[in-house]
């Protein structure tokens, strides 16, 4: 499985990924993704799931608390805005090595139960990190308002501050905003990528499906399983407070409600959408969550009757009557009936789709040419 | 030389008492085996050894290390390895990585951050592994995913994993469990050509068959306690055991 894959077939495939990362303003533009609000999302809610996954994937526990890392990532962000300057860069270094030092401590606590245990724990701790970011923690994160930059923060290494117009974070004078904020983040999400892959690939990597598949033996064989799900929980609590911080570097402002619960579900979903334990499913999965959200939570009424004025008038009526209801508000209820059927025909989600298809295309082309094609690869 | 010295143990279950006061001992480079009726106590006395379970009382020595009160896998990176009554493997990995995984463990220790280096090129690993597997006969599936295995294979396998790491002494809980006469056979073969490793061996076991074709010494435990110990002929004979083990029927 793991073993056959060359390094590479490793570089190709990250090669096509980088590319399709960066050219996406291009070729998502025709199916209306193509604007770079919604790319940023892509890119960071990539990441986001890339992290999850590196701990759900390849561990099998499943964390209900990531979403607190987000939030902590976006906080060390704007302070650091706050504090040191507009730089994007020390930003999102410091809020990495702060969501780190959250993960170690909640996953010291959490990871003493597997589970749904587990679950629960991560759970309470990102809701009281929530509920404490809203009422005690105030002056760090003022509440309700939010965390933002003001024109009277320090900005220690700001020299130049700039008076007019908002505060923007920028990389040396290149403004995180449109395109250039998300080709910072998308450079962000490759990083993270490659990481995540030398990840998979590695000894560390195999002893965190070691612990998924059967911790008992694992222990019998010597290997200590909680430093390596310590491990994994770390890296990928960092992951989310890189995504955290990116969120802050494109639109500079931290609330309390992106450390709630539901924004922990997202990226449960996205991920078992995708396909938890490969490495692409989680971008995927990521990245067809933000769409639908941003793109059929914008169909009305209005643009349903164009999309189906081509029925007769007795046709069109009921027809945009029931695609109605999961357009505009009722997106999520697309989502849903999405989920279901992938949870149900494709457990492991859309990647499994995609390697069915190809098996299908690989058995169909060595039918046609018997010798050579199935030989194994050494 | 003793390679494990186990003197004392006691357990109790709440009020039943599952070991008593049992004295055992295992010379370096032998096969001992465990006998006796379902009940008798010889799994909890495995897992006392192992320390899957805590003794009330006693010590158990592996050399000069006391075993008590250390975790699994400390226990097994001084040098003891076990399989279980039902094979347990990585039964989601491939053959060859599960070979790898006990292969890592024995080199790097209980725990080692290799993040980025790849895991296909580390060729000693590799190589070991392979060699293992051909030992075992294994190599044509390494690929494969173990879980796909049949029952005596995997036990194959798992016994594969606890010789890649080569212990001083491996545990072998009920090995033929389950098996037909055929595979039961090939184990026997398999034990008994590890055996020139020079390896300790102790096996719980059901089967006369197989203890009568491995041991050179049997221990004989009924309701939590030794009442024989010596070669396989003379336990073959003993009265008590007969009584105890076989219901009075003769072997």
């Amino acid at each position: 499985m793991v073993t056959k894959i060359s390094p590479a077939r490793d570089y190709l495939l990250f090669g096509v990924f980088a590319i399709a990362v960066l050219t996406m303003p291009v070729w998502l533009a025709p199916i209306g993704a193509g604007y770079p609000d919604l790319l940023q999302k892509f890119a960071i809610f990539g990441l986001f799931a890339t992290g999850f996954n590196l701990l759900f994937g390849l561990t099998g526990y499943l964390s209900f608390g990531h979403a607190a890392f987000l939030g902590v990532g976006s906080y060390t962000a704007v302070w650091s805005f706050k504090l040191l300057g507009m730089n994007p860069i020390p930003a999102a270094i410091l809020a990495v090595v702060t969501s780190g030092v959250f993960a170690l401590a909640i996953g010291y606590v959490s990871l003493r139960r597997s589970g749904i245990y587990f679950s629960i724990l991560t759970l309470a701790f990102a809701q009281m990190s929530y509920n404490l970011a809203y009422s005690v923690l105030t002056p760090i994160t003022n509440g309700e308002t939010g965390l933002r930059v003001l024109e009277s923060d320090p900005r220690l290494f700001d020299s130049s501050a700039n008076a007019d117009g908002p505060l923007i974070s920028n990389l040396f004078g290149i403004e995180m905003t449109g395109y250039a904020g998300f080709y910072f983040c998308a450079v962000v999400l490759l990083i993270g990528f490659f990481i995540a892959q030398r990840i998979f690939r590695s000894p560390f990597g195999i002893m965190l499906r070691a612990v998924k598949t059967n911790q008992n033996r694992m222990n019998y064989t010597g290997l200590n399983p909680r430093p390596y799900t310590l491990a994994a929980f770390v890296i990928s609590g960092m992951y989310a407070g890189l995504a955290g911080a990116l969120m802050c570097i494109t639109d500079p402002l931290a609330g309390a409600e992106r450390m709630q619960w539901t924004a922990s579900g997202e990226v449960v979903l996205m991920t078992i959408l995708g396909g938890a334990g490969t490495l692409l499913g989680p971008i995927l999965g990521a990245a067809l969550i933000k769409y639908f959200e941003n793109i059929f939570s914008a169909f009305n009424e209005q643009t349903l009757h164009e999309v189906f004025s081509f029925l007769p008038d007795f046709l069109e009526y009921p027809v945009v009557s029931v695609a109605g209801l999961f357009v505009g508000e009722g997106w999520h209820l697309t989502l849903g009936v999405l989920f279901m059927l992938i949870v149900i025909f494709l457990p492991g989600g859309i990647m499994e789709g995609v390697s069915r298809i190809g098996r299908l295309f690989k058995r169909s082309s060595s039918k046609a040419e018997p010798s050579g094609a199935t030989a194994p690869a050494e | 030389m003793e390679i494990l010295r186990v003197e004392g143990v006691n357990k109790s279950f709440g009020g039943l008492r599952a070991l008593n006061n049992v004295n055992f001992s295992v010379e370096e480079g032998t096969v001992q085996a465990i006998i006796g009726p379902n009940g008798a106590g010889k799994s909890t006395f495995l897992n006392c050894m192992i320390g899957r379970l805590a003794p009330d009382t006693g010590t158990v020595m592996f050399g000069d290390i006391s075993l008590t009160g250390m975790k699994p896998y400390e226990i097994n990176q001084v040098g003891v390895s076990r399989v279980f009554q039902t094979p347990e493997i990585f039964s989601e990995l491939s053959l060859i990585e599960n070979i790898m995984i006990p292969t890592m463990a024995k080199r790097d220790g209980s725990f080692a951050l290799h993040a980025f280096k790849r895991l296909d090129q580390d060729a000693e690993v590799r190589d070991k592994a392979l060699h293992m597997l051909e030992d075992v006969g294994l190599v044509e599936k390494r690929d494969d995913i173990s879980g796909s295995l049949s029952r005596g294979d995997k036990r194959r396998l798992e016994l594969a994993m606890c010789l890649s790491q080569d212990p001083k002494l491996l545990l072998l809980d009920e090995p033929t469990a389950g098996m037909s006469r055929a595979d039961t056979n090939n184990t026997i073969d398999l034990l008994k050509r590890i055996g020139d490793r020079g390896i300790t061996k102790v096996v719980i076991e059901h089967d006369m068959h197989v203890v009568f074709s491995l041991a050179e010494k049997v221990t004989v435990l009924a309701q939590g306690a030794i009442i024989a110990e010596g070669k396989p002929e003379e336990i073959k004979g003993d009265p008590r055991v007969q009584e105890a083990y076989l219901g009075g029927a003769h072997l």
